[in-house]
């Protein structure tokens, strides 16, 4: 039969020299290999405890941003939900009250604010399609749970913490992300 | 010029109804005299068509303000085929036999429209990611095809002072482009005006005499009329944007002789959350056999239940519009399958996302908000299966990694 490819090889079937049927050799030979190894730099870390650091362009857990006040930048406008293929967010608006301008930014605000981690594919569309520089994709992973439900997540989960009552987190959780400039 | 014209229209008089020839964008069209060249333009339908933001053909008067359907006239008429100086506006100029029209191919058009487009954004704020009529805004089609990304305005835009003109119309005055629709409505279809546009020039707005409230009859057709964001529905205001909602067509035997009883619903699941009338190719409200098909405001504000209204069918949805994206191409729900094949078992359910999700709660019915939701009609899913987020040992990591 014709190969399809140029990469065939063909199995010797030639019986083994004595050097070969005497074993320890080739034993010998591995254990050599895999002694070397200690010498050589280790390619792994240990995970826990040493994390490496993200890509720039790393696309984890996504964020609910706040401005330097610490408002929230959200304003519902579904433009993340619409741009979503995986129709992972959704959300509800509520009107901003008097009184509640040193909690949300514009006059509108997300009263409930949803992701289906079971669905985000992380294409980070979202963060794409955002208006208001309210909602970024992080760099950490969505922890893993035994159960679905914990994997909807609201936003008492995607906020990031407050800049003026943690600064420190805040800080940590905007990460080394240049911000982007907002249209005005 | 316009003796000539004179003539001409008596000429056509003594004889049998004459049309008048004109092309637009090299396309002949035969039109009746005293046709406007908008109007022709809207025969051959198309991108041959101005784009019109003050202009409304169901209400009389109402055009030659925007200035965004300026044409070139290459060939004034037959008679006299000099081309006009300047450009015109083609909701107000009416056809000549053998004019010449050109609108997409001049270049003169396509610079001076960029210009009307950056004048009308000059003052309008960009909100859109708040304004209930982004998706169906005519100001916001028109920057997208015509204007530019950025602004060159280097100074604070104008601002109101907040005007409260009712229970049924939320009026933001910074969006608004004065483009007079609003009071012809009030003028021609409620009984009664009780708004219009006080102070000049930068300080125009519209108002009502010492805080009035617009209540009157009919005056909910303000909404439908206006181009921009400027006049909304307060029943529908950030209930749902509206490339979520899915809009049929339906009807009801309106009492009042003057309603037509025809309109569009956008639902949430079975939930009305708005009425507006039913919206022609050209935004315009639509003619039902040669009247407008206006909608008197218990249609629109009162009957915000699907067993008031008899549902026709999805409503058309042009394939440019960003409302298609609702994904909407059947009112009628796939049948489930899944107990039949089973022999009568209910399928199981990995997770109910009504019982997790705290978002489109089947217990709270926007709908029967008659105002704006607020955080606390939210608060009200108690009876939620609330998962206690804090044990989540996942969830605990991620926030000691932050």
């Amino acid at each position: 039969m014709q190969a399809l490819t140029n990469r065939i090889s063909q199995v010797s079937r030639k019986p083994m020299s004595l050097w070969e049927r005497l074993y320890l050799p080739a034993i010998f030979k591995g254990m050599m290999i895999t002694f070397s190894h200690i010498f050589k730099k280790k390619p792994t870390i240990n995970y826990p405890e040493k994390k490496r650091p993200f890509s720039p362009v790393f696309r984890g857990l996504q964020i609910l941003n706040r401005d330097e006040e610490g408002r929230e930048n959200c304003t519902a406008c579904g433009l993340c939900a619409v741009a979503c293929p995986a129709e992972a967010i959704t959300m509800e608006a509520a009107e901003r009250q008097p009184g509640e301008e040193h909690l949300y930014r514009e006059e509108k605000y997300a009263a409930k604010y949803e992701i289906n981690m079971l669905r985000c594919i992380f294409c980070g569309l979202c963060e794409e399609a955002c208006p208001k520089d309210a909602i970024y994709l992080s760099e950490t992973f969505t922890p893993a749970d035994y159960q679905r439900k914990q994997f909807i997540y609201n936003k008492s989960e995607l906020l990031i913490p407050h800049p003026k009552e943690n600064p420190e987190e805040y800080k940590k959780a905007l990460g080394n992300r240049p911000v982007k400039a907002e249209v005005k | 010029m316009l003796l000539c014209g004179l003539c001409m229209k008596q000429n056509n008089m003594a004889d049998e109804i004459k049309t008048f020839k004109v092309t637009i964008d090299n396309i002949t069209i035969d039109v009746a005299p005293g046709t406007t060249i908008l109007n022709a333009a809207r025969k051959i339908g198309g991108d041959v068509t101005p784009p019109a933001m003050c202009y409304y053909s169901k209400l009389e008067g109402s055009g030659g303000k925007c200035r965004t359907c300026l044409v070139e006239v290459a060939a004034g008429s037959t008679a006299d085929p000099r081309p006009m100086p300047k450009l015109v506006a083609s909701c107000r100029t009416t056809v000549m036999d053998g004019m010449v029209v050109k609108n997409m191919t001049s270049e003169k058009v396509t610079d001076a429209r960029n210009g009307v487009v950056e004048f009308l954004l000059i003052n309008h704020p960009l909100d859109c990611p708040i304004c209930d009529q982004a998706g169906e805004c005519h100001l916001q089609d028109l920057g997208y095809e015509h204007g530019k990304e950025g602004t060159r305005y280097k100074f604070a835009r104008r601002t109101f002072v907040k005007e409260d003109i009712g229970p049924y119309i939320q009026l933001h005055m910074t969006r608004c482009i004065l483009c007079y629709r609003c009071t012809y409505v009030a003028d021609q279809i409620t009984d009664k005006r009780i708004h219009g546009v006080v102070d000049r020039g930068d300080h125009a707005a519209i108002s009502t005499y010492i805080s009035k409230a617009i209540s009157n009859d009919f005056s909910g057709n303000m909404i439908d009329v206006c181009p921009v964001g400027a006049l909304t529905d307060k029943t529908f205001r950030f209930k749902n944007r509206v490339w979520f909602t899915k809009p049929v067509d339906a009807h009801r035997n309106c009492e009042n002789p003057k309603c037509c009883g025809k309109a569009t619903l956008w639902l949430r699941g079975d939930e009305v959350f708005r009425v507006t009338a039913r919206k022609d190719e050209w935004g315009e409200v639509q003619s039902f056999d040669g009247k407008t098909g206006w909608i008197c405001n218990t249609c629109r504000f009162d009957k915000k239940k699907t067993s008031d209204w008899t549902i026709d069918g999805l409503t058309t949805i042009s394939r440019h519009s960003v409302i298609g994206t609702n994904k909407y191409k059947t009112l009628t729900v796939p049948e489930e399958t899944v107990q039949k094949v089973m022999h009568g078992l209910n399928p199981k359910l990995i997770m109910d996302i009504h019982s997790v999700s705290e978002v489109n709660n089947q217990d709270i019915h926007l709908s029967n908000l008659n105002r704006p939701a607020q955080a606390a009609d939210f608060s009200k899913s108690g009876q939620h299966a609330s998962v206690s987020r804090e044990t989540n040992p996942g969830v605990k990591q991620l926030k000691d990694e932050k």
